[in-house]
């Protein structure tokens, strides 16, 4: 069996006395989507804040790529390649869409102020390789011809093409993505739908998804995981999800 | 009792005197930033002003040729809550609901403009030299040996504790009790889910900063009666000082607002009773920075949880 | 609805009185021992009654003022100018026409002119180095003028006890403000925007209270004077050499004495550094740690996703910014040759925070234009210094309200991708 890149195993997350994380296990293989789904409110944007390290688990651990990372400052995991979206889009959004880009290469850039005063030859070899790079990942979402725009001023999918772009660039190994379809027209749905599998397919990262968008959820997850109130409630194939009478409960509440 | 330990009780006295109008002022910071998640930058100015109201009512009943003291005082004491109030309730409608929801950073530079506002609006109105009342309430008790050292309680400090005590359990009734005090707490939960609920949360909003206001009008003539002189710039500094109370007790807890004012007001007047007395701001700043250093969340404070 | 805008209006005028009635209607007195009160001269209640019609009248017309803010014709600089590639071939040329002019200037105008220039140039370093922090690392630092009186007190001290010179403090005095700055930002930049705000608040009435009261040191309120002005390779610019063998300009060049060659030579100078400042903030701005400074400020919680550590660029930013302070600071001290804590004041802090809100936040072209503004305009207009404080901070109120991106928002680099 090949290793696991993530494996969470337990996580617990408490409020005070809410616990609105209870001992949730996870499990995500090198090129896998795998979805999260459940009721509003069932915990799961809670669990993508405790794995990318916006909150400290209360309980549980946390595994990435080997690697124990519960407890880890946001920034430190997002630099090991587990990058997330969010459910409200949060671009910088004063700033041009290729300065979102190359805020995001920060740490591959150099950022000491000498080499940067004096244009280095490797400083400006970085931050041209940086520039490529929000080339490439510009075009493959079709925002090239607006690299120049302000970004607050795209329209909402490409909004949200823009957030994944940025999260592109910085060569995660894991990408989470909060409710990706929220807002989005069916057009734009199929769209994203056919990202998600060729950033799986030919660029070879994992995807870890809320979605609430069933026809997209069963149509591109290789394992599904289920969950109500904050807690484990089912996980498996498509298939299996779909046909286990404790889902169908929870989804549409006892008959 | 030895004098070192005499000259520490009348200290403590002194301390928590100050502390507890400290206590005052910091209950407005502590409720604006619980429910709007701001800090008020011209909660000082109100104070000061509420000061100012007092004298000018107290001067001009005392040459209308009114005598009776208490008379005096209430009136007073509604004139300044109701002045205060107004100013408090003008700050919130003009430098803080029309940029509800734009960048943090924009409601805070105006609320600074305003707080310059109103300091400079003092100074061409009544002019920026100290305005001094003669006491009022004189007189107290005392205790001790007075071959050793003699301890004074003022009837003017069981005053301030008295006021202070009166309208710290008035505020605490309101907000457990009253329907007004419940939205309040609401919306301190949670802004946006009161709203939907149907809550009116401007009118709490604005109900929060009137709320703070007249507290810092309470403040003032207290203050104002203790240490009997006013001018345009004593809210600046009251304001720092109510600010650190409130961080050093928790910011959004009112009961932590008291227990900070009571604290900051003890540590400065033993600092200044062991100490050259202009260090006494030094150290009240030293210790907002040691707090925010090692306790953010302040003594009675829940850390906090950001919304992501 | 046209009744109840009326009903407000009504409201608002009402308020306006109750605010107005005592604290302008009424003045405080004191009359030998007794507090006495007045009431105001009928000019005075004219006044209120204006502003009680002018409050009823602007809540009345409110949705107007608020659609004829909004309309106001955004300045169209970009308009003005020739075509982007034109302009990218034209600037090199301007900016050597305008850097000529700046130098040939002083000597065709008076001392008083260039000395007032000279002020206005301390402004505009002042006013860019708080503009790091507030415009681009949206940072609110209330304290600025801390920094400039570590700055001024750090040349002031080492010419008086080590004899140092104005070009060796420069440096130092930059480098001091910054591990200032470094100290104050490390505990409180980690927490809440708001945070920092009221520390620097204090921090810059702290060492106003510590310049004041460390009598030993700083020589307390009566200030430092006799501070050496700057030399010129070596050459005074005094009348007679002061040190031993030292030599002055004048004698130097073969000219007779004049003083206003010290007064054009301080302008230079602070050219010089303005120049100095412009280019560095310039190339910062356009480096990776630039827009991280704006990405911060943008969206904290996103750039932490992207791992961004917000504590070091912050602290970055914030020290940078203090830096640019005790630069201009020590220059300060140098131009007037003696310094107290008076001029280290709040307002000072406040000034400058004027200057960066009026020009536009993170717009160095509107930072210098406001700089120029706020220093010559209070000079031309004496007649209502009393009203000036109270003008910088209805300023804010009003900025924040209708314009926050200031008279000349920033403009954003353009960057060619190849693909």
């Amino acid at each position: 069996m090949s290793q696991l890149l993530l494996d969470v195993n337990g996580l617990t997350m408490r409020f005070g006395g809410l616990v609105a994380v209870d001992h949730v296990d996870l499990a995500v293989k090198h090129r896998q989507v795998v979805s999260i789904i459940g009721p509003n409110g069932a915990g799961k944007t809670t669990v993508f804040n405790c794995l990318s390290g916006f909150y400290i688990p209360s309980d549980g651990s946390v595994v990435f790529s080997g690697e124990q990372v519960a407890g880890m400052k946001d920034y430190q995991i997002s630099r090991k390649g587990l990058v997330r979206t969010f459910q409200h889009v949060r671009l910088f959004s004063k700033m041009t869409v290729i300065e979102n880009m190359l805020v995001a290469q920060h740490r591959h850039l150099k950022t000491d102020l000498i080499s940067g005063l004096l244009k280095t030859s490797s400083y400006r070899r970085l931050e041209q390789e940086a520039m490529d790079r929000a080339a490439y990942w510009l075009k493959e979402m079709d925002l090239l011809q607006y690299a120049n725009r302000e970004a607050g001023n795209l329209a909402y999918g490409q909004q949200r093409r823009l957030e994944i772009a940025r999260c592109m660039v910085t060569q995660p190994q894991l990408l989470l993505l909060d409710e990706p379809a929220a807002g989005l027209n069916p057009n734009e749905t199929k769209e994203l739908d056919e990202l998600i599998v060729r950033l799986r397919d030919e660029h070879e990262i994992s995807v870890l998804l809320i979605e609430h968008d069933m026809k997209l959820v069963m149509g591109i997850s290789d394992h599904i995981y289920v969950i109500a109130q904050g807690a484990p409630l089912a996980n498996g194939t498509p298939d299996e999800v779909k046909n286990n009478p404790d889902v169908i409960k929870a989804y549409l509440g006892e008959e | 009792m030895t004098e070192t330990l005499l000259y520490l009780i009348q200290q403590l006295i002194n301390g928590l005197t100050i502390g507890s109008t400290y206590a005052l002022i910091a209950i407005g910071y502590t409720m604006v930033y619980g429910i709007i998640g701001m800090i008020n930058f011209a909660h000082g100015e109100i104070y000061m002003i509420g000061s100012y109201v007092t004298f000018i009512v107290i001067a001009g009943l005392l040459g209308m040729g009114m005598v009776s003291l208490p008379i005096i005082l209430i009136i007073a004491l509604v004139v300044a809550v109701f002045i205060a109030s107004t100013y408090g309730w003008t700050v919130e409608r003009v430098a803080y609901r029309p940029l509800r929801g734009s960048n943090r950073l924009i409601p805070l530079i105006s609320a600074i403009g305003m707080s310059i506002f109103l300091q400079n609006y003092v100074v061409l109105a009544q002019g920026s030299r100290d305005v001094a009342l003669p006491p009022q309430i004189t007189g107290g008790w005392t205790f001790g040996d007075p071959a050793v050292f003699e301890v004074s309680f003022s009837y003017m400090q069981a005053l301030i504790w008295g006021a202070t005590f009166v309208t710290m359990t008035a505020l605490t009734l309101f907000i457990s009790r009253s329907r007004m005090g419940r939205a309040c707490r609401a919306c301190s939960e949670d802004l946006g889910m009161t709203n939907l609920l149907g809550i009116d949360t401007n009118r709490t909003i604005a109900l929060t900063f009137i709320i703070g206001a007249a507290l810092a009008a309470v403040a003032g003539l207290l203050l104002g009666l203790y240490y009997g002189v006013v001018n345009p710039f004593v809210g600046f500094i009251a304001g720092l000082k109510a600010f650190t109370a409130a961080v050093l007790g928790g910011i959004g807890s009112i009961p932590g607002a008291v227990l900070g004012g009571l604290v900051l007001g003890v540590t400065e007047a033993l600092t200044s009773a062991y100490f050259p007395s202009e260090y006494k701001d030094v150290v009240s700043f030293g210790l907002l920075v040691l707090i925010l250093l090692f306790r953010p969340s302040g003594l009675l404070g829940k850390p906090e949880v950001e919304k992501v | 609805m046209q009744n109840s805008k009326f009903l407000s209006a009504l409201f608002a005028a009402g308020i306006t009185f109750v605010l107005a009635c005592l604290m302008i209607g009424v003045k405080l007195d004191t009359e030998g021992t007794e507090l006495a009160v007045t009431g105001a001269t009928a000019e005075q209640w004219t006044w209120i009654g204006l502003g009680i019609g002018l409050v009823f009248l602007s809540q009345l017309f409110s949705n107007q003022i608020d659609a004829f803010f909004g309309k106001l014709p955004k300045p169209k600089l970009g308009g003005l100018l020739p075509e982007e590639k034109k302009r990218a071939a034209l600037k090199p040329w301007l900016l050597a026409a305008l850097i000529v002019g700046m130098l040939v200037w002083p000597f065709m105008v008076s001392r008083g002119a260039v000395d007032l220039a000279t002020l206005t140039l301390i402004y505009i370093m002042l006013g860019l180095g708080l503009n790091i922090v507030v415009g681009l690392a949206g940072l609110l630092d209330l304290g600025f003028v801390a920094f400039y009186a570590v700055g001024a007190y750090t040349y002031a001290l080492l010419s008086m006890y080590f004899g140092l010179s104005f070009w060796m403090c420069l440096p130092i005095s930059a480098g001091l403000a910054a591990l200032f700055g470094f100290l104050l930002g490390f505990p409180v930049l980690r927490l809440r925007g708001d945070y920092l705000a009221i520390v620097t608040l204090g921090f810059g009435e702290i060492i106003r209270i510590l310049l004041n009261n460390w009598t030993e040191l700083t020589n307390g309120p009566s200030g430092i004077s006799g501070i050496p002005k700057p030399t010129l390779f070596g050459l005074e610019f005094t009348r007679r050499a002061k040190e031993e063998g030292a030599q002055t300009f004048h004698d130097f060049m073969g000219i007779s004495y004049s003083s206003s060659y010290k007064v054009i030579f301080l302008y230079l100078i602070a050219v010089l550094l303005v120049i100095f400042v412009i280019y560095l903030i310039n190339r910062l701005m356009r480096m990776p740690i630039g827009r991280a400074w704006e990405a911060l400020r943008e969206d904290e919680i996103a750039c932490r996703s992207l791992g961004l550590n917000r504590t070091t660029i912050k602290l970055s930013a914030f020290t940078l910014g203090a830096s640019t302070a005790g630069f201009a600071g020590s220059f300060f001290a140098a131009r007037q040759g003696f310094i107290s804590p008076e001029s280290f004041i709040f307002i000072e802090s406040a000034i400058i925070l004027a200057i960066v809100v009026l020009g536009g936040m993170g717009s160095q072209i509107g930072v210098i234009l406001a700089a120029i503004v706020m220093t010559i305009l209070p000079e031309l207009a004496r007649e209502f210094a009393e009203y000036r404080m109270l003008l910088f901070g209805l300023l804010m109120v009003v900025m924040m309200r209708w314009r926050p991106e200031g008279l000349v928002p920033m403009k954003r680099p353009h960057l060619e991708l190849k693909s």
